[in-house]
């Protein structure tokens, strides 16, 4: 399983990618793989806020429905676009195009919480 | 093995071809029709004038014009591949799809149900008012509550008004309470009703048994918790016996606890929410009392509310008066108000009662009975062959989460629709699972008979993986591509 290690991974199956503090947030190819078809994102807007271990968008494939948490807390500073349109991108790059928000957070404690990319690829596989 | 299903010799056979079944616009021809209307003693009108020109269109609708026996056949073949519970065994887990007596579509026929009018004098209505009275009577004797409402349009805004009726009492007592708790299991309705009541959801824990994690529940129980959003039995199929202590958990922080109603058929007669330490709960009547199902209603959802709860209920009431005549009462003056116009769909809760009432109390307890029964003898049948994550005895209905190389839920789901069973519930409430419900209503031979079907299926993937893969073969249309129909629905037929 491809797991990238320059960033964090939730028990929930979400990334974090965190550069000063700014976190990007997205999901795992194992969560992808798991949903199967993503057939639509729904992503908050530029701006609004989102609170720490609260649901910031929800996912739909074929088969389920799947909030997304993000264990920072902070204002949305950029929402991936390109979802809309394709949100097959989440099936195709998880961890690259397929990111989701970039989140301006107000504290990067949380961070400990995360698991590395090892501790996350062991608990998936 | 006697099971047969119809197998194409050649997997790779073709289905049978779109044009076999043509749309009404496509079996249309110009001047046909249905109807013939008698010669207009109304003088005609120029439509220019009528009409400001800005509202006329320039063309005429493309409306498809048909003969009445071409119409009639269009109609008949759609309604043959039509799949419903009085033609075949449907058990489609968490949505109790159980026969529908026909008594109960004689009582809502009558007259006096199907032509009575909400501004009625309350006179000339006391058939209908004594039956609603009646009905909300026995639904709160089967909760063990005291009163019920029968307002709500469905389970869901049943949820809504129950919440609605418990954020009002937390109010009253001076409480600005923000968080629900639902279980990681919950319907997904329960934490929408939360969102839609303007209350964060939290979820709570569940053990490796399917029951609560009672630490995770008292570790977010607060003095911020409005309730618990409960559904006993569970939605993976069983009776949580901890539920007292759940109830005094939430007790103890003067937080509610609310029954999601919708396994209520495992249950009847057998236990009661109001004894359990449940504070409000919903019914759907669609479910455990044999309402009419599917295509979102007409529905109805009941609400029925502890002791302390009763000042908040929806208004009007049907009461019974001092001299034995039925009336709508909104003397409630802590009431959340009116929750529905009316009083829903009345043809919904006449089935309902006569349903109840048909059975009587040793019937109801029979249902959850057999349902239970038969349940837990399809398990005890398949569990060799298709592993269940959560310890048995089940309620009324079981997960199987199926393992085998060849082919997964989805395609042993496929594979029935060969053998004229319905899917179960796929894929949830857990990953790859089959949500297996029979209800009281089958015989033991249709039990059986799916049984060695299931058995049938799992030889199938073993020897011939790829007949499984590549089903159903037997109906008009084969696997669908749902990804493409979800990203880009395209919902209306257009001429070309």
């Amino acid at each position: 399983m491809n797991v990238p290690n320059d960033r964090k991974y939730a028990a929930t199956h979400e990334w974090f990618l965190i550069e000063g503090d700014i976190v990007t947030i997205g999901i795992t190819q194992h969560a992808a793989d798991e949903l199967t078809d993503i057939t639509y994102v729904e992503l908050p807007d530029v701006g609004s806020t989102v609170g720490a271990g609260a649901a910031f968008g929800e996912i739909e494939s074929v088969k389920a429905t799947s909030e997304l948490v993000s264990v920072f807390g902070g204002t949305i500073a950029e929402v991936n676009a390109d979802l809309a349109d394709s949100p097959e991108l989440v099936n195709d790059d998880p961890f690259g195009k397929a990111w989701m928000i970039k989140i301006k957070a107000d504290s990067l404690d949380p961070a400990e919480t995360l698991l590395d990319a090892g501790a996350y690829g062991q608990a998936v596989a | 093995m006697s099971v047969v299903a119809e197998m194409p010799q050649n997997t790779t056979t073709p289905k049978l071809q779109q044009h076999d079944y043509p749309t009404l616009f496509e079996i249309g021809s110009k001047g046909l029709s249905a109807v013939s209307l008698s010669k207009s003693d109304v003088p005609a009108v120029d439509r220019k004038a009528a009409v400001p020109a800005e509202l006329l269109a320039d063309t005429t609708p493309a409306l498809p014009e048909v003969g009445e026996l071409d119409l009639v056949r269009h109609y008949k073949r759609l309604a043959h591949r039509c799949f419903s519970i009085d033609e075949n065994f449907y058990p489609l887990g968490s949505c109790t799809m159980k026969y529908n007596p026909r008594i109960n579509e004689r009582a809502a026929a009558m007259g006096g149900f199907a032509n009575a009018h909400p501004y009625q004098d309350d006179a000339d209505a006391q058939g209908v008012l004594e039956l609603l009275y009646r009905l909300r009577c026995d639904l709160a004797e089967i909760a063990g509550l005291p009163e019920v409402t029968l307002q709500p349009a469905a389970g869901a805004h049943g949820e809504m008004t129950g919440l609605m009726i418990i954020n009002a009492y937390h109010r009253a007592r001076g409480e600005n309470r923000q968080t629900v708790l639902t279980p990681d299991s919950a319907h997904g309705t329960n934490p929408a009703t939360c969102t839609v009541c303007g209350r964060a959801s939290v979820s709570v824990k569940s053990l490796p048994n399917g029951r609560m994690d009672l630490d995770d529940l008292r570790a977010k129980t607060d003095n911020d918790t409005v309730a618990l959003m409960i559904t006993n039995p569970n939605t993976v199929g069983v009776f949580d016996e901890t539920i007292a202590d759940v109830a005094e958990i939430l007790h103890a922080k003067g937080a509610q606890l609310y029954l999601d109603g919708a396994n209520m058929n495992a249950i009847l007669g057998i236990t009661r929410p109001g004894d359990f330490g449940v504070d409000v709960m919903h019914y759907n009547t669609h479910k455990t009392f044999s309402t009419p199902h599917g295509c979102g209603g007409p529905g109805a959802g009941p609400v029925g509310v502890a002791e302390h709860l009763r000042p908040f209920l929806p208004v009007p009431q049907v009461v019974k008066k001092g001299d034995g005549t039925f009336a709508w009462c909104s003397d409630r003056p802590d009431t959340i108000g009116k929750v529905r116009s009316f009083m829903g769909q009345i043809g919904v809760l006449v089935r309902a009662y006569t349903y109840i009432r048909g059975l009587g109390s040793d019937g109801l307890r029979d249902v959850a009975d057999k349902s239970v029964l038969a349940a837990n003898y399809l398990a005890a049948k398949l569990k060799d062959r298709y592993p269940m994550p959560f310890p048995a005895p089940y309620a009324h209905e079981f997960i199987t989460v199926p393992d085998f190389a060849g082919a997964d839920e989805h395609d042993i789901a496929k594979r029935l629709i060969d053998h004229g069973i319905h899917p179960p519930t796929m894929s949830w409430p857990i990953h790859h699972c089959l949500m297996i419900e029979p209800t009281e209503t089958e015989s033991l031979r249709t039990l059986d008979r799916f049984v060695e079907v299931m058995l049938s299926i799992a030889d199938e993937i073993e020897s011939n993986p790829e007949v499984v893969r590549g089903a159903p073969h037997t109906t008009p249309v084969g696997r669908l591509d749902e990804v493409t129909a979800s990203r880009k629905p395209n919902v209306r037929w257009r001429p070309e």
